[in-house]
């Protein structure tokens, strides 16, 4: 680590006012960023925390009915109390481990974008809403890609809306070092539609799997997925899966999440 | 010895529990990284980020003048100073010996790994230094780097430039059986090939390598708190070596040690680099490594390639074994590095078998990676895995069961000793029986209706077996000194019986997670008859321990808990004659029972505590008889090393539809010779068992072509974790007592990372061929990706 102020703002405004300092950075669970900084890989002279922002945390009802989490809420929390969408408590209840669960927030996950979390899957597969500080933004607008997303500089993810489909479930293959998803699938039956976000395969990140949604939107069954093939062309090819096994991966999950959907 | 039924709570056989434990759990541990010196400043190492290169230049002037920084060292420093050795001289079929290119304590001229090291910034924080490190100016000239083992046999690239060569040695065991066994298998009714890799892994000890330095320029005396197996060894080798500090002169302390698995035996670099910063600024110098750092620089394990052979008659009877392997030994030679892949290797190479002809061929290969050396089971596993692999294959091949297949060709109680033809004499052992304890364990009976249930929720399911034996123990001086060995690898302790009655027992060897805290004083209360809890262990400091090889290879029990019999019965003898004297009896007529000398067929006696007493306050003391005092010192050097064996089976599930393997039973019947502990014994077994499932399905080290590695953290690297692993069945009970050491005893710490893997791919592909895969072997880690792969064809 390089030496870096923090500071522990109770209100939106303060945080915003603090991040509009060159090199200031938000500090969510620190699950991402404590382990970039140990490393040096970042060196931002301040961090401002979002951690004691209590309209930031917590997870309630709209009046339209969606689950809203608030930015700096713990995954730990959102597995324990998002009662009213079962399928995201489940997604959020097997994130990491309880340490990471406990820390680990879904603005930074959002904002940090991985193309193995969880997250991005349930906000995109959702349609869920993404509120910053200054704007409010749809998920299919937000994720641009691995590691990017429609953030500005300095902007901050302060809540999130998720629409409660009718059924729904993720389906997460685990990459067996870091228990990311090698790929996941998150699959949401809402009464006008079926909606299919894949995590963990593409190389440009999560992303919606229309064929399956168009197939599973006439019939929501594993098997309506039998005539589909998926390309392995953009997929993630590493250590622990070639794109060919990412593809065929994308397809097992689907159907597995498609079944499980409750 | 040891004694049936023990009379003594708490000795020989009994399952105390571990009294080490407490403090571990309760944060009380003191490691290396724990010891703080007053004054003391920090050491952080420059590592290189390329595989293979030329340093053109450091410039030092810009770190030098940073805030905190102390001394700044380079490779130019060390190269009046020795290299870090090899410890086994191993000779080329062609009588050539080795190549040993010199293991600097910093490279200096080139750099051969990522991660090796090339300067080090002493400052006054470890942040200062870090700051400091980043300011050098390096210019490193990339060369290609030799990865594969292939290549670099066939040349291109050097790993050494002064040897012509990336071959270290070709080695051939038994030369003069070569021609026999390639005769025999050219006229063999049947033979199977197969080729193998036994994967690379990193050690991963929960606590990451450290050291601190300090020095007395009063006395001009060292002291090196150190993360390691062996201080001894490690003393000698900085000693005699690498620094020439003499050996009087230079302490090595090893407290709490967070686990080793092997990547602790050896002496690293960074332990010399702390004690020359440490004289040259007349203070404590400390050093402890990141895990990024462990995982780069920490010696790995295993990563040979191998092709083996396995001939035999049409009914099964083994005719020959014939391998070529090819044995990654990295950038530069560890201490063990040249014994592991060969005499730790190829003298298994006949397992538990009568096969008449065996014939073993290593290259080892030096490559732009981390060094490779001895890691849980060092050498056996490699044996035991090609071994048991390829009986399967031939089983299969042959349409036999694989278990009456190995049965067949078993060495039968009767044929001890036995010797075998990679020329080693087995003592002792019962294979039949660990496999019929073994298919009772398992319940193979009841395996095809377990394997109907996988089928019914759309799993394969799979049964694999595997019998192992290894050496351990490892022993006798005299037959390591002929197989190259350049120290001897007996063991010390010394039994000091207080004023008091209380005992301190001195051990060479090192416990950091073996329990010898607890075992061994259950075999000196047991030959004294006191309860263990007034004996004390002190290992770890060589300026408390008589001497000592350290601990590995199994050897703690066999070899230094036998320096502690014989160091105790010396005290028995002595005591007798202290409580003959007291007793107005003759020694002879002294007997020992309960901590009670008495005189035979008499009700007088002496306590044990009254005989230590008399020791230290000898009041009408026949002085010229008997010394006062009450301290005894042994070496013990055993006859032959000890051949722990066992039969293990496993069943798997297979998803086939993500390839995806679960361990869902474990069996391990294990002969360990006699048990001290069968508590501690159990758990030994599960940890390595633990780490051989973890090498089977999910250890996987990479690096690319460019010498990178790849799993350079645990995002990538997978460690097995509870959830991988079964609830395991294990028993090793009416072992075969070792015959030539007084416990027994066999050794018990790395038999479950030496039969595991094998057992866990042979049932994998008992899965895939039972889906009607014709899969014969898939390479380790079998990861999810890798068995449907296999599956696709
Ligand atoms: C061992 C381990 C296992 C994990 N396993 C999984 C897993 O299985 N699945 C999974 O999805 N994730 C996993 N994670 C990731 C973890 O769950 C966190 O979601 C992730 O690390 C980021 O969240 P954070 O709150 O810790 O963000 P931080 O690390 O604090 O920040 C990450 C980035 O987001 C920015 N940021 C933080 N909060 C906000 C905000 N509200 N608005 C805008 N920007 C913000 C920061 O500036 C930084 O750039 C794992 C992490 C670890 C360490």
């Amino acid at each position: 680590m390089y030496d870096f102020e923090m500071i522990r703002p109770t209100t939106i405004a303060d945080a915003v006012a603090a991040l509009g300092d060159e090199d200031a950075q938000a500090l969510g669970g620190g699950q991402t960023l404590i382990p970039t900084l140990k490393q040096r890989l970042a060196m931002p002279s301040t961090l401002v925390s979002l951690g004691a922002i209590s309209e930031m945390r917590g997870v309630c009802m709209s009046d339209a009915g969606e689950v809203c989490v608030g930015g700096a809420t713990p995954h730990a929390v959102v597995a324990a109390e998002a009662t009213a969408y079962p399928g995201l408590a489940a997604l959020a209840g097997h994130i990491g481990d309880p340490a990471v669960r406990n820390r680990g927030t879904v603005g930074g996950s959002l904002a940090n974008n991985d193309p193995s979390a969880c997250y991005p899957a349930a906000a995109l597969a959702s349609g869920a809403l993404i509120i910053t500080n200054t704007r409010e933004i749809a998920a299919d607008d937000y994720f641009q890609g691995m590691f990017t997303t429609a953030l500005e500089e300095g902007e901050i993810i302060t809540e999130v809306r998720f629409p409660v489909p009718e059924m729904s479930h993720y389906e997460k293959f685990v990459q067996p070092a870091s228990r990311f998803a090698l790929v996941g699938v998150m699959v949401a039956k809402f009464a006008d539609g079926v909606r299919v976000a894949v995590t963990g395969a593409s190389e440009e990140g999560v992303y919606r799997w229309t064929e399956a949604e168009a197939a599973l939107s006439d019939d929501f069954s594993a098997g309506a997925l039998a005539d589909l093939t998926v390309s392995s062309d953009g997929m993630i090819s590493d250590l622990h899966g070639s794109g060919d096994y990412r593809a065929h991966l994308v397809k097992v999950m689907t159907g597995r999440a498609v079944t499980a959907a409750a | 010895m040891p004694k049936d039924n023990s009379t003594v709570e708490g000795g020989i056989g009994a399952a105390t529990t571990r009294r080490e434990d407490i403090r571990f759990l309760t944060g009380e541990g003191q490691y290396t990284d724990d010891i703080n010196l007053t004054g003391q400043a920090h050491a952080v190492f420059a590592r290189s980020d390329v595989a293979n290169g030329v340093i053109k230049s450091i410039d030092t002037t810009a770190a030098e003048a940073m805030p905190g920084v102390l001394a700044i060292f380079t490779g130019e420093d060390f190269v009046e100073v020795g290299g870090n050795p090899a410890g086994w001289l191993i000779n080329s079929r062609d009588g050539e010996p080795m190549k040993e290119p010199k293991r600097p304590v910093l490279a200096h001229g080139k750099v051969r790994h990522v991660g090796d090291a090339y300067a080090a910034v002493i400052a006054e924080t470890k942040q200062q230094a870090r700051d400091a490190v980043e300011a050098l100016e390096v210019e490193i000239e990339e060369l290609p780097a030799v990865i594969d083992m292939a290549s670099a046999i066939e040349g291109g690239g050097l790993v050494h430039d002064e040897i012509d060569t990336n071959i270290c040695f070709d080695w051939g065991w038994i030369e003069d059986n070569r021609a026999a066994t390639d005769e025999a298998i050219k006229n063999a009714p049947h033979v199977t090939t197969l080729e193998l890799v036994n994967n690379r892994l990193v050690p991963n000890a929960m606590e990451p390598r450290a050291s601190t330095a300090d020095y007395n320029p009063g006395t001009d005396e060292y002291t090196l708190y150190t993360t390691s197996q062996n201080p001894h060894l490690t003393r000698l080798l900085i000693s005699a070596f690498v620094l020439g500090i003499p050996e009087n002169k230079l302490r090595v302390v090893a407290p709490d040690v967070g686990g080793g698995f092997g990547s602790k035996i050896y002496h690293y670099g960074e332990e010399a680099l702390v004690l020359a910063a440490a004289k040259k600024l007349k203070r404590p110098v400390k050093w402890t490594a990141t895990r990024s750092e462990a995982f780069l620089t920490d010696a790995h394990g295993r990563d040979h390639v191998t092709k083996i052979e396995l001939a035999c008659e049409k009914d099964g009877t083994f005719i020959a074994f014939r391998t070529e392997t090819m044995a990654n030994v990295g950038a530069y030679l560890s201490n063990f590095s040249t014994a592991t892949p060969t005499f730790l290797h190829g003298t298994l190479m006949a397992g538990n078998y009568t096969v008449p002809n065996v014939y073993v061929n290593v290259k080892a290969v030096f490559t732009n990676t981390a060094p490779v050396d001895a890691y849980r089971g060092a050498g056996r596993p490699e044996a035991t895995y090609s071994i048991e692999r390829i009986i399967d294959m031939t089983a299969r091949e042959l349409g036999m069961d694989p278990v009456e297949l190995r049965r067949k060709n078993f060495v039968k109680p009767d044929q001890y000793p036995f010797a075998s033809a990679a020329g080693l004499e087995y003592d002792s052992g019962n294979y039949d029986r660990q496999m019929d304890k073994l298919e009772k364990m398992i319940d193979r009976e009841g395996f095809a209706a377990r394997r109907a249930e996988s089928e019914a929720k759309g799993k394969l399911r799979g049964l694999g077996v595997n019998a192992y034996i290894e050496a351990c123990g490892i022993a006798p001086s005299n037959l390591v000194g002929v197989l190259g060995s350049r120290v001897g690898l007996y063991d010390a302790a010394t039994v000091r019986v207080n004023a008091t009655g209380n005992l301190s027992v001195m051990v060479g060897a090192h416990s950091h997670g073996q329990g010898h805290e607890t075992a061994f004083p259950q075999v000196v209360a047991d030959m004294l008859g006191i309860e263990a809890a007034s004996i004390d262990i002190v290992h770890g400091d060589t300026a408390k321990i008589p001497f000592g090889m350290g601990t590995y290879g199994s050897r703690s029990l066999a070899v230094c808990g036998s320096a502690v019999v014989r160091a105790t019965e010396k005290i028995i003898a002595k005591a007798k004659k202290i409580a003959a004297h007291m007793l107005e009896a003759s020694d002879a007529d002294i007997e020992l029972k309960d901590g009670q000398f008495s005189v035979a067929g008499t009700d007088k006696s002496v306590s044990f505590g009254e005989v230590a007493l008399k020791a230290y306050i000898p009041h009408q003391f026949p002085i010229e008889d008997i010394e006062p005092g009450l301290e005894e010192t042994a070496f013990y050097d055993p006859a032959n090393f000890t051949y722990p064996s066992g039969a293990y089976a496993c069943e798997v599930e297979v998803d086939p539809e993500t390839g995806k393997v679960t361990v869902e039973r474990f069996a391990a019947a294990d002969d360990f010779g006699n048990i001290i502990n069968p508590m501690i014994v159990t758990g030994q077994v599960h940890g390595g068992l633990g780490q051989g499932i973890g090498q089977a399905l999910v250890e996987q080290t990479a690096y690319d072509s460019d010498g990178q590695l790849l799993s350079a953290s645990y995002m990538d690297y997978a460690m097995p974790r509870a959830d991988d692993l079964p609830f395991y069945q294990v028993d090793h009970d009416d072992g075969t007592p070792c015959t030539h050491n007084p416990l027994g005893v066999k050794g018990c710490g790395e038999a479950g990372a030496i039969g595991s893997p094998p057992t866990v791919v042979n049932a994998v592909v008992d899965a895939l061929q039972s889906g009607g895969h014709e899969v014969t072997h898939v390479d380790m880690p079998l990861t999810p990706s890798r068995v449907w792969s296999a599956m696709q064809g």
